[in-house]
């Protein structure tokens, strides 16, 4: 089976009165048709840059991106308007990504408007109320606003907004963060019924383990701007080989009793990213560190089948022959 | 007379506007032993954070009020304080570390300055005395004293979290609310503020009350939680109670809304429906309309809370009679 969305070596350097600023060095992946990349980090990973660069949103400073086997990383605007209708996002923050103005049913039709895809007036307005209904908004709060409407219903409105168009790639940023416990499960139920109709591709990316692992077939994950660990989300949450990702995991709280599992505090914080030092980024905070992790960058290396590792000691951490 | 420091009698909170009144806290009574942190656990609107500043005498009046209750601190009611007793209580035998260490803090003052500032309004030290003890403070919240007379733009959010720990703790309160202590941070950097949290309570036997939305995080450091929804305790207990003995469908439906790190399922039981409004509660029981095992009698009258086992409370009709 071939990839859906490609993605080669990106690079996305801030220009900043300091120096360049490394948002995101040289990520690759590719994703296949209907399935779920879940990219993890912490806040300043680089996960955001990521997921805008992937569908263009932000110009790369270097690396490929391939949808459809198709190089749209050096497309003009124009070019690059063919290729938005496939390639969708939700965002955040539903409290700040609708327009306040704008009412329900013409939040939803503005991207049917924008690509003239109805010219009928009727024929939107059935269209809209469609798209009401697979996000399970009703039909009733279509003359609603925003702000009369709670987190759970915006972000509603995010999903049938980034559907209209019947894109194949979707990137979600965050899409339940902002919400409630019990109306983030509503919101990823949907998600996943959705993806399951209509064979959608996701690049999901989230600070929450829980719900990535939920979520995901594949994991990223991330570390100031570089991939550190990349495996099926089975194997990661077994095997967890990178420091990094151990100590993650570890810091997990779980919502069950004895499930405590002895901390093992992560010292320190996450450096600048601008004009990082040489070696491997994690090395000020990893208690496996030796002198090579200060000096020589770690390459991203295959540890088992369909599972890689960025660590110089991945394998006497691990014990792996 | 007993060795309850905080009781908490049908306490409730109303917002009064000309228009509306919201009905934040509704007849909740909770109490708290020396040295026992307690895990106030609800969703957005469920009166978590109404309660704590009803705890600290600091609603907003107008437009909030405290109808009727009792909040008893070491015997004395501080409603029916004066606002002399009352502040020479709050951040001295009562603190509270606020939600957010981005806002919490006045960044045209320097940290050591605002923590100096606590020490300074409640005991007649000199100005010398308080920033070294100040310094103290830093060190004891693991930031080194030299960075004293830094502002809080120079410091991380972690850190910044722990110089509202510091504030709060420098006049080493009996009772401490911590309202999100730790939602605004990425999990290392919780890991790390609930280490220090809990290292904290344990040498200086200090209370807490702790509030959140994690129920991961309550397993990790209280003692005893409360489940709250719609301004009113629905389940109460040890730890052991509410997370192995689960009696509330509310409560149940918040364990199964939660993706679990060790657990496989395939699809979340979220919760359908969304939290009542507040100006508008439903008769009787106020999660009858979202439900699974809502009978005519949940809609009939007033709920009364049912002890099930020794301190384990809930309040809902199936444990009646």
């Amino acid at each position: 089976m071939s990839a859906l969305i490609e993605v080669k070596d990106l690079r996305k350097y801030f220009k900043t009165p300091r120096g360049d600023l490394h948002a995101v060095d040289g990520v690759s992946f590719a994703i296949e048709k209907g399935r779920t990349l879940g990219v993890v980090g912490e806040s300043g990973c680089g996960k955001s840059t990521l997921g805008r660069l992937t569908i263009h949103l932000l110009e790369a400073t270097s690396g490929s991106i391939h949808f459809e086997g198709e190089d749209i990383s050096q497309l003009n605007r124009a070019d690059l308007k063919r290729y938005r209708q496939d390639m969708q996002m939700i965002f955040q923050d539903p409290f700040s990504s609708l327009d306040p103005r704008m009412s329900v049913s013409n939040l939803i039709a503005e991207p049917l408007k924008i690509y003239n895809k109805f010219k009928n007036p009727a024929e939107l307005s059935e269209q809209v109320g469609k798209l009401m209904d697979t996000v399970g908004l009703a039909r009733r709060l279509s003359d609603s606003y925003p702000h009369e409407l709670d987190g759970g219903r915006r972000q509603r409105i995010g999903v049938a907004r980034a559907l209209s168009l019947n894109p194949k790639f979707i990137v979600c940023d965050e899409p339940v963060s902002a919400l409630d416990v019990s109306i983030q499960a509503q919101i990823l139920n949907l998600m996943q019924d959705l993806q399951q109709e209509r064979n959608l591709t996701y690049l999901f990316i989230t600070h929450n383990m829980a719900v990535v692992k939920h979520i995901s077939d594949n994991i990223l994950v991330m570390y100031m701007g570089k991939m550190v660990e990349y495996a099926p989300v089975k194997e990661i949450f077994k095997y967890r080989f990178h420091p990094y990702t151990k100590a993650l995991l570890a810091a997990v709280p779980v919502p069950a009793l004895g499930a405590k599992k002895g901390r093992r505090l992560l010292k320190g914080e996450i450096s600048s990213p601008i004009n990082p030092k040489p070696g491997c980024r994690f090395a000020k905070r990893c208690e496996y560190a030796t002198e090579i992790c200060s000096t020589t960058e770690p390459a991203f290396e295959k540890a088992r089948e369909d599972y890689y590792v960025a660590c110089h000691h991945v394998k006497a951490i691990n014990g792996l022959v | 007379m007993n060795d309850n420091i905080l009781e908490i009698k049908n306490l409730v909170v109303h917002y009064v506007t000309d228009t509306t009144t919201v009905h934040a806290v509704n007849g909740m009574t909770i109490s708290l032993k020396k040295g026992e942190s307690l895990g106030l656990v609800g969703e957005t609107g469920a009166g978590k954070t109404t309660t704590a500043l009803s705890i600290m005498q600091l609603i907003p009046d107008p437009p909030g009020k405290i109808v009727s209750g009792e909040i008893r601190y070491d015997g004395q009611d501080l409603v029916a304080m004066s606002p002399a007793e009352k502040r020479s209580i709050r951040g001295n035998k009562i603190s509270m570390i606020f939600q957010d260490p981005m806002t919490a803090l006045n960044p045209v003052l320097t940290v050591g300055d605002q923590i100096a500032e606590v020490v300074r309004l409640h005991q007649k030290i000199s100005r010398a005395k308080a920033s070294i003890k100040a310094q103290e403070m830093l060190e004891l919240v693991g930031i080194p004293g030299e960075r004293y007379a830094e502002y809080p733009h120079q410091f991380s959010g972690g850190m910044k979290q722990r110089v509202v720990i510091a504030i709060a703790l420098a006049c080493n309160p009996e009772l401490l609310i911590a309202d999100e202590p730790t939602t605004a941070l990425d999990v290392t950097i919780q890991d790390q503020v609930l280490d220090l949290m809990e290292k904290l309570m344990r040498d200086r036997g200090t209370s807490l009350i702790l509030i959140t939305h994690d129920l991961g995080v309550v397993a990790e450091i209280c003692q005893k939680a409360a489940i709250m929804y719609a301004g009113e305790i629905v389940e109460y207990g040890t730890l052991e109670h509410i997370y192995n003995n689960t009696k509330h469908p509310y409560t149940i439906g918040l364990f199964g809304s939660i993706p679990n790190l060790n657990e496989d399922v395939d699809r979340l039981q979220p919760i359908t429906g969304l939290m009542p409004d507040p100006t508008d509660l439903p008769q009787g029981c106020v999660f009858a309309p979202r439900c699974p095992d809502a009978s005519e009698k949940c809609r009939a009258a007033a709920v009364p809370v049912v002890e099930v086992e020794p301190g384990h409370f809930v309040k809902c009709v199936k444990y009646h009679g």
